[in-house]
């Protein structure tokens, strides 16, 4: 499997899932954060897909089942808790990976180098928000608990080899990126008066087999509109 | 967009480069500080326009009135030995 289609795609199904919020988000302020997050990775993505391919054929023109990003972050935004702590989940495993992939030797580190900082600030974002959530009014503490729990099951499928990253010269070890992210997530879970589910990190029918190409329900309904313009407007230009 | 009217209002200030001062740039709303220096970067400072962030609380700015404006300002409108205009600036000068 391509190393660089897992990543962007990631960053290209994460970015549009946040993207999502433009004009539903809670506050003005919130918005324009989940946009510029949202538009981070869209960079993101454009440089990885196009390490993989055509960056527009790739994202526009690929059936549901060649997409090998991880189902944590096709998962729908729900409630804005829920969109926190697939963030939570997320870019703290991304901000470790990418950490590692740009103090290794491999093909990402360039790449994974210049990423980091934004990625930093995901992070920080979203540890920011799982506090004030947590710890505030009753209503955000039972709906942030509820996010955290829906999509334990997901986080998994991070710690699995990806081929083609996970050489002797990435940096990346993933026992030891589950160990780190686990204490990470904990400290801020915890000081958030959360409590981290503790229950399988994946499972069902193929829960955690984003990689291989196989989706959750909802993912092919976010495809259809990603990619209904360009599908419809083959080769149109602004 | 109701629960915004719950947060205060911070106003921005924002050090665009080494050497200047801090410019009041505009005014969001944030539930607390560490929020609003977050929401300050995200709305100010997203094209590099900022080395530095201050926030202060809106309620904290103590404004002069508009109706306090002759008093205040009128003064010094007719001295004009208060200001520098008889010097020619030098080229390498650009913040003056």
């Amino acid at each position: 499997m391509n190393a660089a289609l897992a990543l962007g795609d990631d960053a290209l199904v994460l970015s549009h899932r946040l993207g999502e919020w433009a004009g539903h988000a809670p506050v003005l302020e919130e918005e324009v954060a989940l946009a510029n997050i949202a538009l981070d990775l869209l960079g993101q993505a454009r440089v990885l897909l196009s390490l993989a391919g055509d960056e527009d054929e790739l994202a526009y023109l690929r059936e549901e089942r060649a997409f090998r990003n991880l189902q944590l972050v096709e998962q729908p935004n729900g409630d804005f808790a829920h969109t926190i702590v697939r963030q939570l989940y997320f870019s703290v495993y991304q901000h470790l990976l990418y950490e590692r992939l740009a103090a290794g030797d491999g093909a990402f580190a360039p790449l994974a180098a210049k990423a980091v900082k934004e990625v930093a600030y995901h992070r920080d974002h979203a540890e920011q928000w799982v506090l004030r959530l947590g710890d505030g009014t009753e209503e955000s503490h039972r709906r942030t608990q509820a996010g955290l729990d829906a999509l334990w099951r997901f986080t998994g499928e991070m710690f699995q080899p990806v081929e083609g990253l996970d050489g002797p010269d990435s940096g990346v070890d993933r026992e030891e990126l589950r160990t780190t992210w686990l204490t990470a997530v904990t400290e801020t879970v915890e000081r958030a008066t959360l409590n981290l589910p503790t229950g399988p990190q994946s499972g069902g029918w193929a829960a955690g087999a984003g990689r291989q190409g196989l989706h959750t329900e909802p993912f092919g309904r976010m495809i259809a509109e990603m990619q209904h313009l360009h599908r419809s407007h083959p080769g149109a230009s602004w | 967009m109701s629960s915004s009217t719950d947060w205060p209002l911070w106003e921005v200030f924002v050090r665009s480069r080494r050497g200047l001062s801090h410019t009041h740039a505009g005014s969001l709303h944030a539930p607390d500080a560490e929020m609003a220096l977050r929401n300050a970067r995200d709305l100010y400072t997203r094209r590099s326009e900022g080395v530095s962030i201050w926030v202060v609380p809106s309620t904290a700015v103590t404004a002069s009135s508009p109706d306090e404006k002759d008093s205040f300002f009128e003064p010094a409108a007719d001295k004009p030995y208060r200001h520098p205009t008889f010097y020619e600036i030098p080229d390498g000068v650009k913040h003056l």
